[in-house]
């Protein structure tokens, strides 16, 4: 049988229903690449090797009795670590919530147990999800599985690279201004940000409550239809859950496939998600997708968004301020770490304080210094409520862009992975790095990364963003399937077959360097 | 704590004039909290009524209770408010070990209900019509119970316990806008407004309006402005006063307090104090300056409330009679002097009054049942009257007694077993044997008896002096051990002694 950690989670699904493999046998295969390469990566902030395979063999003993599973039963799943998990610590990349448990679990993390998917572990993330590059997880950065000195992404750089270096075929990741769809990018894998309110929220450690969405993260584009599948659709315990009936995702991925499925689409290009600021073999790499979306009988039409130009200073407005009150409840008294002040009276502020001081990393204290500032009095106006109008623009933008596109596309990222330590000196490079994801979360509206080659110039994954209006999530699936085939078919592979060979190493064996892999650098 | 200085009331309102604003809280009786699925109940053990949302976990969201939006706009109707089109929460940020999410979630710009009116009736009959600003909604802090140091208070505390049940019950504050002209019955008006609003929402049944237990608790704001001035004075919020009483003291005593301050020369400190029910005085809380920054903004986690003109309109087709206007009907139909109606009233038992009347008995009698004796053994056991016995049964009481199956002595003997659970006032009489002895051979037996042993009143009565016949009465009430009708047994002396009236 061929490696069966490289199959999709859609192929392993089908060896799984005709019962010619075990979900024990698909779940050590994936704990034991865990044991082999995370040393390395550090995907994982937790890996609950027995659990899994206890309910592996739950799920199989079903099967053999006969039972009729979902589709993606008995095949494993990483979790990001924002998602509240009743049997692992749930940390959000801090350490103010080390070894905290939770007494619940999140709605998409019981929809996951309920549809009979294999809990791996926990992944790794800059902390609070503030971060687009893992190095700010107060547990260590994860590494790119393309080259181990440069980062996976971020927020949710523990799930991509936990995807893309083969522990896990599927994972969950939350996105409040890129964090899946980014991670996806740098890592050439596939990241679905579903429409705000498609996927409950209940459970998932909000950063910024308005933007917050939690969603897909995997190898292929049907892998996150059939996922989304399992995870989307109303929660009466999420208030800004939508009603909506969904259709099928996996249908609409499938859908894509079909022969002209690309024929009359119109494919927005934004033009002020292009041009300068793009590293080069991105720019390259999205014309020559342009070029073959047109071939295949796409019709690509340019795009203004001119209120784009002020998402990323809306974004860090209103994100703040939420995050700081969120992070307000990390006080000390019904949960996580407490520290006690060094010296003087132990009243219940100073606590927090100390609390809070110890427990928060830089960027969060940054951010609820930020967010703070511009909910106070006298600021209110100027800076949140401004930021609220530009949203209400950005929306604007969006509706007439589509009145005139059925989707629009754009690079994920500006850049491809860049090195460890590069932006941490400057909050300002970093935050741009969200540039062309930001929009999409302020206005709600679903997006995609699916990758679309290699950067010539570093050989590192590039990735291509597709939104579509609200709720239209399904097109995002069947015009992203019919890309990814697409792409694929120009290649004659797919992108991650193109990764390099991990070495594989025991757990604990040392600590990775970037010699710990051979590269295998080819043209894509 | 010592009492600060104060100045006579006549002088403080001689020099100054009161100027109020109260802030009324009404906890809500609905089945569950605010934003979760938890019991909105009491007496369960520490913590037991949390969930992660009420407990402010991290990933915990709030989902609104439809009865409490329900509620609050029969309220905000019943005050005479407008009912928003869209309504929004707004996070209330601060720090406190009370407040699970370190923020409240409150309504700020946009309430649920706003611009309304209340006339309220001053015992001199003067009518003060109190304006509302907003009825708005908001969740409940947990309690604090700060353990060690001699106040109980925070302060000196070795160190707190927090129950979180009370957290996320849901709550509407009234705010009203200032009041001003209250003068000398300024206190007063503290008092019949608040007893207005809890009339108002145990009307709606909306709340359980029990002040003791926090249901309805009040935060009262009282300045001064010097005489001939029309600049403001500085204000305080006196927290924690929790029983009609303790309203109109805690004003009558800060208008005091700081008419002594301000007439030394002293200036008001813009500050929260708290009520001392045991001492009658208010003390310095947290200072509070308008500049206070709670950072409101728009509560992401819930969509914006719209309630529809539609169910508005239903809504307001659910309002009970207004309490005042019913109060005035219910005299009128009654007839009771004012005191007694008053009496009635103040000891909160309308609505078994009428109920006791509905269930056939006469006014007056209901009446004086109810304030009487049922009243004297409810307070002796420390419970609300009418928690103790139903209006249907005192009613049933009253009708043995009109048909002179009881006197009122025995009758006061067959509430206590009705109180007792003994059965309905025709089964304790049964059961006790208390009905009045009506055969008048046995009376008569008795009669002729005690008038043979006294021929001295027999001669008065003969006499004419028929008030001389209460001894011998006396004697025959003995004899028939009380179960006898007075009156009857009265009627026969007098016929026996050959007397006629
Ligand atoms: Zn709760």
């Amino acid at each position: 049988m061929t490696n069966v950690i490289k199959l999709s989670a859609a192929d392993l699904s089908g060896l799984l229903v005709e019962r010619s493999i075990s979900s024990v046998e698909v779940t050590q295969a994936h704990l034991d690449q865990i044991a082999a390469v995370d040393t390395g990566v550090h995907a994982f902030l937790h890996v609950a090797g027995e659990a899994a395979l206890a309910a592996a063999a739950r799920v199989d003993a079903r099967r053999a009795a006969g039972e009729v599973l979902g589709p993606l039963a008995g095949v494993p799943i990483a979790i990001k670590d924002v998602l509240a998990t009743i049997d692992m610590p749930s940390t959000a990349g801090s350490k103010i919530l080390e070894g905290w448990i939770p007494p619940y679990d999140a709605t998409v993390v019981r929809r996951v147990r309920d549809a009979g998917l294999i809990l791996l572990g926990k992944t790794n993330m800059d902390e609070f999800a503030m971060g687009s590059s893992t190095e700010f997880s107060a547990y260590g950065p994860t590494h790119n599985p393309w080259d181990y000195d440069r980062i996976p992404g971020g927020s949710g750089g523990g799930s991509a690279a936990a995807v893309s270096s083969f522990e896990a075929p599927l994972a969950l990741g939350s996105d409040t201004g890129g964090s899946i769809r980014q991670p996806a990018a740098v890592t050439g894998s596939v990241g679905v940000k579903p429409t705000y309110g498609g996927v409950s929220r209940y459970g998932s450690i909000a950063l910024a409550s308005s933007l917050d969405q939690v969603g897909p993260v995997t190898r292929t584009v049907l892998d996150a239809a059939l996922l989304h599948d399992v995870i989307g659709g109303h929660d009466p315990l999420d208030s800004t859950s939508l009603t909506d009936t969904w259709p099928s995702m996996a249908a609409a991925a499938r859908a894509g496939l079909a022969d002209g499925a690309l024929t009359g689409v119109r494919v927005g290009v934004i033009k002020e998600l292009s041009g300068d600021g793009f590293q080069a073999g991105v720019a390259q790499r999205f014309t020559e997708t342009l070029t073959l979306l047109s071939a295949a009988g796409a019709e690509i039409v340019e795009i203004s968004a001119p209120s784009f130009e002020y998402a990323i200073a809306a974004y860090y407005l209103i994100l703040p301020a939420e995050a700081s009150s969120n992070l307000a409840r990390f006080d000390s008294v019904r949960f996580g770490i407490r520290v006690n002040p060094e010296d003087g009276p132990l009243t219940s502020e100073r606590v927090m304080a100390a609390t809070r001081d110890a427990g928060f990393g830089p960027e969060v204290k940054r951010r609820i210094i930020l967010g703070t500032y511009a909910l106070s009095a006298g600021y209110y106006d100027a800076y949140y409520g401004s930021a609220q109008k530009v949203r209400t623009l950005i929306q604007r933008d969006f509706d007439a862009a589509f009145s005139k596109v059925d989707v629009l596309v754009s690079p994920s990222a500006p850049t491809t992975a860049f090195k460890f330590g590069e932006k941490m000196a400057d909050p300002m490079a970093m935050y741009l790095n969200d540039v062309t994801t930001i929009p999409a979360n302020l206005a709600g509206v679903p997006g995609m990364s699916l990758p679309m080659g290699l950067a010539p110039e570093d050989g590192l994954p590039v990735g291509l963003q597709i939104m579509a209006p609200a709720k239209m999530d399904a097109r995002l699936y069947s015009f992203g399937a019919a890309v990814e085939a697409l792409l694929e078919a120009s290649w004659g592979h797919t992108l991650l077959s193109r990764a390099p060979e991990l070495a594989r190493r025991e757990m604990f064996a040392g600590t990775a360097t970037s010699t710990a892999f051979t590269s295998t650098e080819g043209a894509v | 704590m010592k009492k600060a200085e104060l100045m006579d009331y006549d002088k403080a309102l001689e020099l100054f004039e009161p100027v109020l604003g109260f802030e009324v809280h009404v906890e809500l009786n609905t089945k569950t909290k605010m934003f979760c699925g938890c019991a909105n109940e009491f007496g369960q053990g520490a913590n037991t009524n949390t969930c992660p949302t009420c407990l402010g976990l991290p990933g915990g969201l709030p989902q609104v209770n439809a009865k409490a939006i329900e509620s609050s706009i029969r309220l905000g109707l019943a005050l005479g408010c407008e009912i928003a089109e869209y309504s929004r929460f707004a996070r209330k940020n601060y720090f406190y070990p009370d407040t699970a999410k370190n923020f409240q979630t409150s309504q700020y710009d946009e309430p649920i209900a706003f611009n309304g009116q209340l006339t309220i009736e001053l015992e001199s009959g003067r009518l003060v019509t109190v304006d509302i600003e907003r009825a708005h909604m908001e969740d409940d802090a947990g309690k604090l119970t700060h353990v060690g140091g001699a106040t109980g208070r925070i302060q000196g505390a070795d160190y707190s316990l927090v129950d979180y049940n009370r957290g996320g019950v849901p709550l509407v504050e009234i705010v009203t806008q200032m009041i001003e002209g209250g003068e000398a019955d300024s206190p007063e008006i503290g008092r019949t407004y608040v007893a207005a609003i809890r009339e108002i929402v145990k009307a709606l049944g909306v709340s359980n309006a029990r002040m003791e237990e926090g249901n309805v608790r009040c935060d009262a704001n009282v300045s001064l402005r010097p005489r001939g001035s029309n600049v403001l004075g500085t204000r305080t919020e006196t927290k924690n006063v929790n029983s009609l009483r303790s309203v109109e003291r805690a004003v009558r005593y800060e208008i005091q307090r700081q008419a002594a301050l301000l007439h030394a020369g002293g200036t008001i400190t813009q500050e929260t104090r708290h009520w001392h029910e045991d001492t009658g005085i208010t003390s310095a809380g947290r200072p509070k300056s308008d500049a206070d920054d709670y950072r409101y903004f728009p509560e992401p986690d819930l969509v914006p409330v719209a309630p529809s003109r539609e169910w508005v309109e239903e809504l307001r087709a659910t309002l009970p009679e207004p309490p005042a206007a019913r109060r005035k009907r219910l005299q009128a139909e009654w007839g009771f002097a004012n005191l007694e109606f008053q009496d009635v009233v103040n000891s909160d038992l309308l609505d078994v009054v009428e109920a006791t009347i509905a269930a056939g008995a006469a006014a007056q009698a209901a009446r004086k049942w109810w304030t009487g004796e049922v009243a004297r053994l409810a307070n002796a056991s420390g419970v609300s009257a009418d928690s103790l016995v139903q209006p249907a049964q005192v009613a049933a009481l009253i009708e043995l007694v009109v048909a002179g199956t009881l006197t009122d002595r025995l009758a006061r003997q067959v509430l206590e077993g009705v109180i007792g659970g003994e059965g309905t006032p025709l089964e304790v009489v049964e059961s006790r044997g208390l009905a009045v002895v009506s055969d008048d051979g046995a009376l008569i037996a008795a009669i002729d008896e005690a008038l043979a042993a006294q021929p001295d009143v027999l001669a008065k009565i003969r006499d004419g002096k028929v008030q001389a016949a209460g001894a011998v009465i006396g004697a025959v009430m003995k004899a028939m051990r009380g179960q006898a009708d007075a009156a009857r047994v009265r009627e026969l002396v007098l016929e026996r002694a050959g007397a006629a009236e």
